[in-house]
């Protein structure tokens, strides 16, 4: 510490450990966020081998989503039931809808080309366009101006009041997200390993051919997964709007480019893996903004995917695959 | 092509491999008068072509005069032709390696950058251009190899991550760079200036100079027409014959099947390093023709969106095909992006989107739909249609159809017949242009996109049966928002689809060879 002040780079409250603690609850906070919409691009390409550029797009809308179930129940400054209701609603119908254009995306754009056996190339295009269609889509329908969420004013502002546990301080909006992201990640565990259609997504994942040899419907494995990944990038949607208290049309796309790095860092086609590349991502994302520059915290998660790549391409929890010809 | 076409064998046979020896049914041009045309076409060799349409885009400065509406078409043409270039440029890594290099962008933003660093005011260095372009398009190339580098032992979808991201951090640094410093420490490390301008930050760079060889300046529009077309030409001709090489083979060979290809102990690494060093080659030059034209180099220019326009000009073109990636290009960049301008005047010119779109609606049904009389009974069933809902629309509520055309109500009464036809045609809402008032037309937009995905499921009657309101809807939302946005989001979300509708219905674009895949 002495040898960073005489550098007089830091400012003096940056080298408190409260300062520290806070931007990790923030990191962790943000990294949740990641973490969930990482693992609907881990899913997709775990058993599609598809970079599904558009599920940023996904996350966006689902956001927009929340932002109109809160409108249409009188916004946060006066709803018009317990705050409680008000956001399970919101959680609700932007999972819920999410979900189902996720399930539209995949009949639409990406099936047909499955079934042409259109190559590599010709899915990731798609996949862009998609993504590009919806984007635009957004700013023509919702207007290019930021929605406001105005989250702040939920019950005066009780949401971002803060808590100390133990040495940290953190509000209870940072405690919800964090805890409902560990629900939403059991429940999605127990489905995997537990119920049939789990074992159905495991084994597709394993190998789509011989899946599909075994008699399980591929098709619908496949669906289903989209439905799940889809609807976790809309609770991320609501969350990011609760948290940042506006959405805008171009929000997806930035997010959605960070979370696919999460899930190569944390070893694509791995949930628990896509989870755990989210929070690194988001605490190297926090931290830099914390101490070195707000404006370049891109170039910083880009150096890590870089990182990542030369050092352990597989990713954290990945195992590298040899490859069959 | 001239000899009688290839005796067609009777069924499999042992020992051949079918889909060689079938090889010239498929070059079978087809009947009719279009095939005859085609065989004709054909005929004529490659070279020929090549000079004809070379020599009849040499000529299209000479028909403009020197007004300023002239010089707008003209520049028009400059700029298609700058994108022909960058679609070259991408056709190389896409279309003949198979690489999904979503970073091309920033090549392009470098080349710009680059000139205009070390010909402007702005650093006071004034070099001429045939030092500054050969300098900076090695410098660009050499930085596609190095961010190829790291994804070279990994398989596809990686490049296409850490290209992306490339492309985002090259609009970072542009748009941060005029505040360049060592973590802030500048003063304590002895340096005069608390930070440094790099790039301008969103303002960019201006006041760059024009092209200058030897005391010799290029400043009129038509030196920058010829000036661009030379370079289509050169890098045209180059990849032409690069593409017949050794290397060129090699690349075709990468994108058929990458495992093979290393089986065979071509240097796959090297290939894929190659291409993206060539593709960034291509697309510096294109930029720094670009920030001489401009005379500035400004971040927006070089964002995500322009990326997605150069793809929807390979892909529309065909990918692999340079006669395809240059036909994209001015297809995209004339029609879309100045045929789709709104009907209001801007100077002395009325854009023509209203037009280009009915145009276009027109064109796509004629073509799709055979034969002439299911064509007629559709065309009828939409003017039928049209007239049916404003009829209805205009006995049930009273300002159902007293919605205006164009942006305001002085332009009510323009728009000539046609303008008179959509009117009664389609049912307008009055106030849809207040801003605020886009439920209909959100609601029209929606069903419009479920309708068109329904008629990707059904066949026979019932698609032709949805084409009728599907035109309607279509109509019907161009004119409440589409068309006055037609500059802005509306041509983005057109090129998403194109994006979407090739892939889906045609892989190989319009000048493309489909795809074989052998499983």
């Amino acid at each position: 510490m002495k040898a960073l002040q005489l550098v007089g780079y830091f400012q003096d409250f940056q080298l408190t450990w409260g300062y520290f603690f806070d931007q990790l609850v923030a990191g962790l906070t943000l990294g949740s966020l990641y973490g969930l919409i990482a693992i609907g691009y881990s899913m997709v390409y775990g058993i599609l081998k598809l970079l599904n550029f558009a599920h940023g797009e996904v996350f966006m809308i689902g956001s927009y989503i929340g932002f109109f179930v809160l409108t249409w129940l009188g916004g946060a400054a006066d709803p018009s039931l317990p705050i409680a209701v008000v956001i399970a609603l919101m959680f609700v119908a932007a999972m819920l809808g999410a979900g189902l254009l996720g399930v539209a995306i995949e009949r639409f754009a990406y099936r047909p080309l499955r079934e042409k056996r259109a190559g590599r190339i010709a899915p990731l295009i798609s996949a862009l366009g998609v993504s590009f269609f919806l984007q635009q889509l957004a700013v023509i329908c919702f207007g290019s101006a930021p929605k406001q969420y105005d989250s702040f004013s939920f019950d005066a502002g009780a949401l971002f009041t803060s808590v100390s546990i133990g040495p940290f301080r953190i509000q209870y909006m940072q405690l919800f997200v964090i805890v409902t992201t560990i629900c939403l990640m059991v429940a999605l565990t127990i489905f995997i390993a537990r119920t049939q259609v789990g074992r159905a997504m495991r084994a597709t994942s394993f190998d789509l051919e011989a899946a599909s040899m075994m008699g399980i419907d591929v098709d619908r494995v496949i669906v289903v997964t989209f439905l799940i990944g889809s609807a976790l990038a809309g609770a991320a949607g609501v969350m990011n709007g609760l948290i940042f208290q506006n959405v805008d049309a171009y929000v997806g796309f930035q997010v959605g480019l960070i979370a696919f790095t999460a899930a190569v860092v944390g070893g694509i086609g791995s949930i628990p893996g896509a989870m755990l590349g989210g929070l690194a991502i988001g605490l190297g994302r926090s931290f830099s903004i914390g101490y070195v520059s707000s404006s370049y915290q891109d170039v910083i998660v880009f150096c890590i995917l870089i990182a990542f790549l030369l050092l352990r391409p597989s990713g954290i929890f990945g195992t590298p695959a040899p490859q069959k010809v | 092509m001239s000899e009688t076409p290839p005796t067609q064998p009777e069924g499999p046979r042992i020992g051949a491999d079918e889909w060689v020896a079938r090889s010239g049914e498929r070059a079978e041009v087809g009947g009719g008068l279009v095939g005859r045309l085609r065989a004709l076409y054909e005929l004529v060799p490659k070279p020929a072509v090549f000079a004809f349409f070379v020599v009849a885009a040499a000529l299209v400065p000479l028909l403009t005069a020197q007004t300023e509406n002239d010089i707008y078409f003209l520049r028009v043409g400059t700029v298609a032709l700058v994108f022909a270039l960058l679609a070259l440029g991408l056709n190389v890594a896409v279309g003949f390696a198979g690489l999904l290099d979503l970073g091309y962008i920033a090549y392009y933003g470098i080349g710009a950058y680059g000139y205009a660093m070390l010909s402007s005011d702005k650093f006071g260095i004034h070099w001429e251009a045939w030092l500054v372009i050969p300098l900076i398009v090695a410098i660009s190339a050499l930085l596609g190899l190095l961010l190829a580098l790291p994804s070279r032992r990994l398989v596809g979808d990686y490049l296409a991550i850490v290209t992306l991201f490339f492309g985002q951090i090259f609009y970072v640094i542009a748009n941060q760079g005029y505040r360049v410093s060592f973590l802030g420490l500048n003063k304590d490390l002895g340096f005069h200036r608390a930070n440094w301008d790099l790039t301008g930050g969103p303002n960019g760079i201006a006041n760059v100079d024009r092209f200058g060889v030897f005391g010799l300046t290029a400043s009129s529009e038509r030196a920058y027409f010829y000036i661009t077309l030379v370079a289509v030409v050169i890098v045209f001709a180059g990849l032409t014959l690069a593409n017949r090489s050794r290397t060129g083979r090699a690349w075709r060979a990468l994108n058929d099947d990458t495992l093979a290809a290393q089986a065979m102990s071509m240097p796959v690494h090297w290939l894929k390093l190659l291409a993206v060093g060539v593709g960034a080659a291509v697309a510096a030059l294109a930029g720094t023709i670009n920030a001489a034209l401009l005379q500035g180099a400004f971040p927006d220019d070089y964002n995500t969106q322009v990326l997605i326009i150069i793809y929807a000009m390979v892909i529309l073109g065909g990918a692999g095909s340079l006669a395809g990636a240059v036909l994209g290009a001015i297809l995209v960049s004339v029609l879309m992006l100045e045929g789709l301008r709104p009907q209001t005047p801007i100077g002395d010119l009325t854009g023509n989107g209203r037009w280009v779109f009915y145009a276009a609606i027109l064109l796509v049904l004629v073509a799709t739909i055979r034969p002439w009389r299911r064509l007629g009974a559709i065309l009828g069933g939409i003017a039928v249609f049209g007239v049916l809902v404003h009829a209805i629309v205009a006995a049930t509520t009273a300002r159902g159809t007293d919605g205006l055309l164009n942006t305001g109500p002085e332009t009510f009464e323009e728009g000539g017949p046609l303008g008179w036809l959509i009117r009664n045609w389609l049912a307008l809402p009055g106030g849809t242009y207040e801003v605020g008032s886009r439920t209909w037309f959100n609601i029209a937009l929606v069903g419009l996109i479920a309708l068109v995905l329904c008629m990707t499921l059904v066949r026979g009657w019932v698609r032709d049966a949805l084409i009728v309101p599907a035109v309607w809807l279509a109509g019907f939302v161009w004119e409440t928002r589409l068309v006055i946005e037609a500059s802005g989001p509306t041509r983005l979300l057109l090129l998403g689809v194109i994006l979407i509708v090739v892939m889906v219905a045609r892989p190989q674009g319009l000048l493309g060879r489909p795809r074989v895949e052998i499983v």
